[in-house]
């Protein structure tokens, strides 16, 4: 069973809410459609399941012409970032209920509930109502009723975001297991960039309506095609730098200058968008290549274990992340260590025109 | 301590007095007309159930109570079957003119019955519908079915709409989705409907006792004409009083807890 988009553009009061999608869905991945809150990844979700029609464009299953057919005759499952179960039913009915709707004979649907139900840790449950259950408990049995019926086209819209940490550390663990031996279409929407990396399968990057990138959650994370691509995909955003390159030098804001190497090597002379992850840049060097720059510190955020240090010159600012507790006062200037091997370098369009080369190291 | 003693007594007070008609209502119903008219007395001297045996032995009277009830149940029931729907449309779909139809509906209220008096029983009169059970049904529900359909929508609009898309995907169809998970989720606000409309149409008199003449008439209706030959029967009115009171005892234990839930939960 494979789905796929064709020119799926939705408008509503004249605000495209979906422009020109394409995508086509494999049976049996699974699939991350990672976004901010508004790009549209609720909006393309309801397409896809039938609940809104497209306003131009088709929707195939399986090849078949599926744009019209109401939601009751299309095989799918949903689960809300709202835990949505039915109240007056208990948690048994509620997991049964698409199964009783299918006429399944008793045996069988008896036998599928404990199932579901065992995978996903609500066996003790199953007689209270879902109102009366936590969070997390009730979550598990919306998606206990989403995996019952073995549905072709499983969609999850953000279903850990109102859950706590540890709840959603272990439902994402979890999920990976649940669907290695499906054949069903899974797709996950989440704002969160690690969530998506975490969860792995193939990655739909979605901005303002529109499909930016699509692929292996790999290649997509060390090959953005655009900078919109690795700002979403990255945790804290990327930092981008203006510099120009010369016959052998690349210059960043008439300020800092540094050789290029030889990944750099084949690029034109002009002006370019330099990009680096906050991870990669680092207050000590790690390369004799790696470019010392002279910054003080805006902030210094601890999270945990790790520190967000907001950086600046007079030209521009940096991010880093570091791993560990570093505290320093504002103003307290350092010297910060870029790696000139690992920039993602994008032209004034946006566009990707190299990305670093992955070194296996010795 | 003293506060909250001093506030008991004042609470015990007010609920005293405002027992008291009710009180001095059944105090009535077991008196002989003579006593009544003869002397103050606290509590009946010559305890009777005379006055009750009257009202249950007379169709003239215990047909009163019949035909309220026959109405009164009709209407409940004709406001839900046309305000739920109503309702699910406000709140679930947006069309042309919604929120001032919306409005609209709750303007209906805002007229006195008197105004509705005339044309109603012009009306009725000539497709013959007067003096029917279902003429006062129908004519309540002018009142019932807009305010029906703005507590209704108040509940229906807490319930999230991704409860019905849920069950869309399920595989329910629209009237079975209605039925069996949608009703349930609202049935406080339901009972609270049903509550009002009960309450509405079981205290009006006016469109009433006009619309009916001897098939309908309501009980309300009856007490007020009961001036015979002799006189006022104060006994047999006061037992007739009585027994119109306990429908909406009735009712109103029912929906108790509905009631507090519903009044917290919609927006009446």
């Amino acid at each position: 069973m494979s789905l796929t988009l064709e020119n799926v553009t939705r408008v509503v009061d004249g605000v495209p809410f979906i422009a020109d999608a394409n995508i086509t869905f494999e049976p049996g991945s699974f699939n991350v459609l990672l976004g901010r809150t508004l790009a549209g990844k609720t909006s393309l979700m309801r397409l896809m399941a039938g609940l809104d029609k497209p306003t131009s464009g088709r929707i195939l299953m399986d090849g078949g012409d599926v744009t019209g057919v109401p939601v009751q005759q299309r095989n799918i499952s949903m689960v809300y970032q709202q835990f949505i179960n039915y109240p007056s039913m208990t948690v048994r009915e509620n997991i049964a209920s698409p199964l009783r709707l299918a006429k399944l004979p008793e045996s069988q649907i008896e036998k599928r509930v404990r199932e579901t139900a065992a995978m996903l840790h609500i066996e003790p449950y199953l007689e209270r109502h879902p109102l009366e259950l936590s969070g997390g408990q009730q979550q598990r049995t919306a998606m206990a009723r989403a995996l019952v019926k073995d549905a072709s086209l499983i969609l999850f819209d953000e279903p850990l975001v109102n859950l706590d940490y540890k709840l959603r550390e272990e439902l994402r663990f979890e999920m990976r297991e649940l669907f290695k031996e499906r054949r069903s279409i899974a797709i996950y929407a989440t704002t969160e960039a690690h969530e998506a990396l975490a969860l792995g399968g193939t990655t739909t990057l979605l901005h303002e309506g529109q499909i930016v990138q699509s692929g292996p959650v790999n290649s997509v994370y060390s090959q953005p095609v655009n900078i919109q691509a690795a700002e979403l995909f990255s945790e804290p955003p990327i930092n981008l730098i203006r510099g120009r390159v010369s016959d052998s030098e690349v210059t960043f804001d008439e300020y800092a200058h540094f050789p290029l190497n030889q990944d750099l090597r084949q690029l034109a002379p002009g002006e370019y968008w330099f990009g680096v992850r906050p991870s990669h840049v680092g207050l000590v060097p790690h390369n004799d290549d790696d470019l010392e720059l002279s910054t003080l510190v805006e902030l210094a955020e601890i999270s945990g274990s790790e520190t967000f240090m907001h950086v600046r010159n007079e030209h521009f600012g940096l991010v880093l992340q570091l791993s560990g507790v570093h505290e320093y006062h504002t103003d307290t200037a350092i010297k910060v260590y870029l790696p000139t091997h690992k920039l993602f370098v994008f032209g004034m369009d946006g566009n990707l025109i190299q990305a670093p080369v992955k070194r296996v190291r010795g | 301590m003293t506060m909250s003693k001093r506030k008991t007594l004042g609470i015990s007070l007010y609920i005293l007095f405002v027992l008291v008609p009710i009180y001095w209502l059944l105090n009535m119903s077991f008196k002989t007309n003579e006593e009544i008219l003869s002397s103050l007395t606290l509590w009946p001297q010559h305890f009777t159930l005379a006055n009750y045996e009257v009202i249950f032995s007379d169709p003239s009277w215990y047909s009163g109570y019949i035909n309220s009830i026959l109405y009164v149940s009709m209407n409940v029931v004709i406001t839900l079957l046309v305000a739920l729907p109503a309702a699910y449309a406000f709140s679930r779909y947006r069309f042309v003119g919604d929120k001032h139809l919306f409005f609209w509906l709750l303007t209906n209220r805002m007229a006195p019955p008197a105004v509705f008096l005339l044309p109603f029983f012009q009306l009725y009169s000539s497709v013959g519908l007067f003096d029917t059970h279902i003429a006062v049904a129908l004519a309540h529900c002018l009142f019932n079915v807009p305010l029906a359909v703005w507590i209704l929508e108040g509940f229906m609009s807490g319930v999230p709409r991704e409860i019905d898309e849920t069950a869309y995907i399920d595989g329910y169809s629209f009237p079975r989705f209605f039925v069996r998970i949608f009703l349930p989720m609202i049935r406080s606000g339901i009972g609270v409907t049903a509550f009002f409309a009960f309450m509405f149409s079981w205290v009006e008199l006016l469109l009433a006792r006009t619309l009916t003449s001897v098939e309908a008439k309501p009980i309300a209706a009856i007490m007020t004409r009961t001036v015979g030959a002799a006189g006022i029967d104060w006994g047999v009115l006061s037992a007739a009083g009585a027994l119109t009171i306990i429908p909406g005892l009735l009712v109103i234990w029912f929906v108790r807890n509905h009631v507090a839930k519903g009044f917290a939960l919609g927006r009446v």
